[in-house]
């Protein structure tokens, strides 16, 4: 089965073609574009129009890549949440669109459960616990009769929200994790910042504010700050994830979302892997940050299992949250 | 003489080894290092957490919240050294039992904490995976990620935890966190309804709420 995903919950707008071979994902085509704003956050209409304005573009070049014909696409896949509305609206508009015109069928896919499933379906782990961190989530995700639980979150930021926020106060543009990370490498000095830990949540706002504080008062190298930064949060980020390990009694852990791409995040991760006698995996890059390939294999995984959607039910949810997933292909 | 002790368990962030103190069964809680983290931060964090969690349990102790003994505090190596206690995890139990006994221990556990709340003791931790029920008492233990606080944030943050490790872990028994607010209401000396907004508050702060 052969199905084109769109992805579109916030600055990212993609088209992916998955097609199931032996159980296991090949991804035939996956093509982003990002939406950068010329300062500050995302801006929702302004991501939204920028989506609208490329999406047609990348469903023929993703069908180009794939080397397929549009006659071999047998289901069209779409992001229904959680994400920023005006974006949701545009891919949904755009799948729909798509599926009357080809006449197939459709299928709404939570994004953070995507973003699982493509580490299940393309690295070979099997019943990890996920560390999903983006901009907008930070979650350690765990399947559990039926469903995939959240056992820890952030109870303010997401983990790429807060680097974004930080890097805008020192001048930075949009997006800054990578920045920062660049920045870090050359960082000597720890500077101790706090570190904010409740059971298996974290929080952020706290170090974000002192952070800040620190990088205005100018008494610092910004290299050194961006290093405790990112030694200070992923430190709390490993351990909230050996948390819901032990918690969850499982041995395999899964990087996803666009701050898995962080070098010293993986470092951390999989030492911590390693200690514990665990299995560490992470997708390719392009399969970590925000992509319609991961959309479109779960749509595969959603169609297989029985879940069929009219129109009518393609409407799009802002606050889809994971454990709202009725898991019917496990 | 030094003796191979064994571990029993394996957590997150310590061992737990079977010993002995004088003539006690005891087991040594051991933090150990934790290489992914930078060599400052890591013992910082072992530091802080081996003597908080001490001196909170012997609060905890001192007003009638039933934790195992303290033995013996090594700041130097992270361990503490305590009571044996030959019980099981509540994690193990709770979705095991009628709904008669797991009201009841779910109010057993909501008393407990008001205790620890009165004297401004905040567990940072509680989920059922840190509690044993051992002598027909349940034993909290894991005070590692607590303090002493006497905000109304920090008493509804630490039952917050607990009402996501519900959801999470029991969440064939939705009623669990009402009936543990049943038994803190009826022994906190404060009013309840201050902390039960406070939680409803956090919620609403997380993502997609």
């Amino acid at each position: 089965m052969i199905c084109l995903g769109i992805e579109g919950t916030a600055h990212t707008i993609g088209v992916g073609i998955a097609e199931d071979v032996n159980e296991k994902c090949k991804v035939l085509a996956n093509i982003i574009k990002m939406y950068q704003p010329k300062e500050g956050g995302i801006h929702p209409r302004e991501a939204a129009n920028h989506h609208a304005t490329f999406i047609g573009d990348l469903i023929i070049k993703a069908i180009e890549t794939a080397k397929i014909d549009k006659k071999d696409i047998d289901l069209i896949a779409f992001s229904k949440g959680p994400g920023l509305g005006p974006c949701l609206r545009t891919a949904a508009t755009a799948a729909r669109a798509l599926s009357l015109t080809l006449n197939k069928s459709i299928v709404g896919v939570n994004h953070c459960v995507a973003h699982i499933e493509i580490g299940r379906g393309t690295t070979g782990c099997r019943d990890p616990v996920l560390l999903y961190v983006s901009g907008a989530n930070t979650q350690t995700i765990a399947f559990a009769e039926g469903k995939y639980r959240v056992f820890g979150e952030t109870l303010d930021i997401g983990i790429g929200n807060m680097l974004d926020k930080f890097g805008r106060t020192i001048g930075l543009e949009f997006p800054c994790g990578p920045k920062i990370e660049k920045l870090a490498e050359k960082g000597k000095k720890y500077i101790d910042l706090p570190y904010s830990i409740k059971g298996m949540d974290v929080a952020f706002s706290g170090l974000l504010t002192a952070a800040e504080n620190i990088a205005r008062d100018k008494k610092q190298r910004l290299e050194d700050i961006c290093y405790s930064i990112q030694e200070t949060a992923f430190a709390a980020l490993t351990e909230i994830t050996e948390r819901a390990m032990a918690h969850t009694e499982k041995n395999e852990v899964l990087l996803g979302g666009g701050v898995a791409c962080n070098k010293r995040l993986r470092e951390m991760v999989k030492t911590m892997a390693k200690e514990r006698g665990a299995k560490f995996y992470v997708p390719r890059n392009n399969l970590c940050v925000d992509n319609g390939a991961m959309i479109a294999w779960n749509g595969i995984l959603m169609y297989q299992s029985g879940t069929k959607m009219s129109i009518k039910e393609t409407t799009i949810d802002q606050k889809y949250r994971t454990d709202m997933v009725d898991v019917k292909w496990r | 003489m030094a003796v191979k002790k064994k571990i029993i368990y394996r957590g997150a962030e310590a061992e737990i080894l079977l010993s002995k103190y004088l003539n006690y069964r005891a087991i040594e809680k051991r933090r150990i290092e934790k290489k992914y983290r930078i060599k400052e931060l890591d013992h910082k964090l072992r530091a802080i957490r081996t003597k908080e969690e001490a001196k909170l349990m012997i609060e905890a102790r001192k007003n009638d919240v039933p934790v195992p003994i303290i033995y013996d505090v090594d700041l130097k190596n992270c361990t503490i050294t305590m009571e044996y206690l030959q019980g099981k995890k509540l994690k193990d139990i709770l979705n095991n039992v009628s709904e008669k006994e797991r009201k009841k221990l779910c109010k057993m556990i909501g008393e407990n904490i008001a205790k620890l709340h009165n004297n401004n003791i905040i567990h940072g931790d509680i989920t059922t995976s840190n509690m044993i029920l051992f002598n027909g008492k349940i034993h909290f233990i894991d005070f590692g990620l607590g303090e002493l606080n006497s905000e109304i944030e920090a008493k509804g943050t630490d039952l917050h935890v607990l009402m996501e490790a519900f959801e999470a872990t029991h969440f064939k028994h939705p009623k669990c966190f009402q009936y543990v607010l049943q038994g803190y209401q009826s022994k906190l000396k404060d009013d309840a309804k201050q902390v039960i907004k406070k939680i409803e508050e956090i919620v609403k702060r997380g993502r997609y709420r």
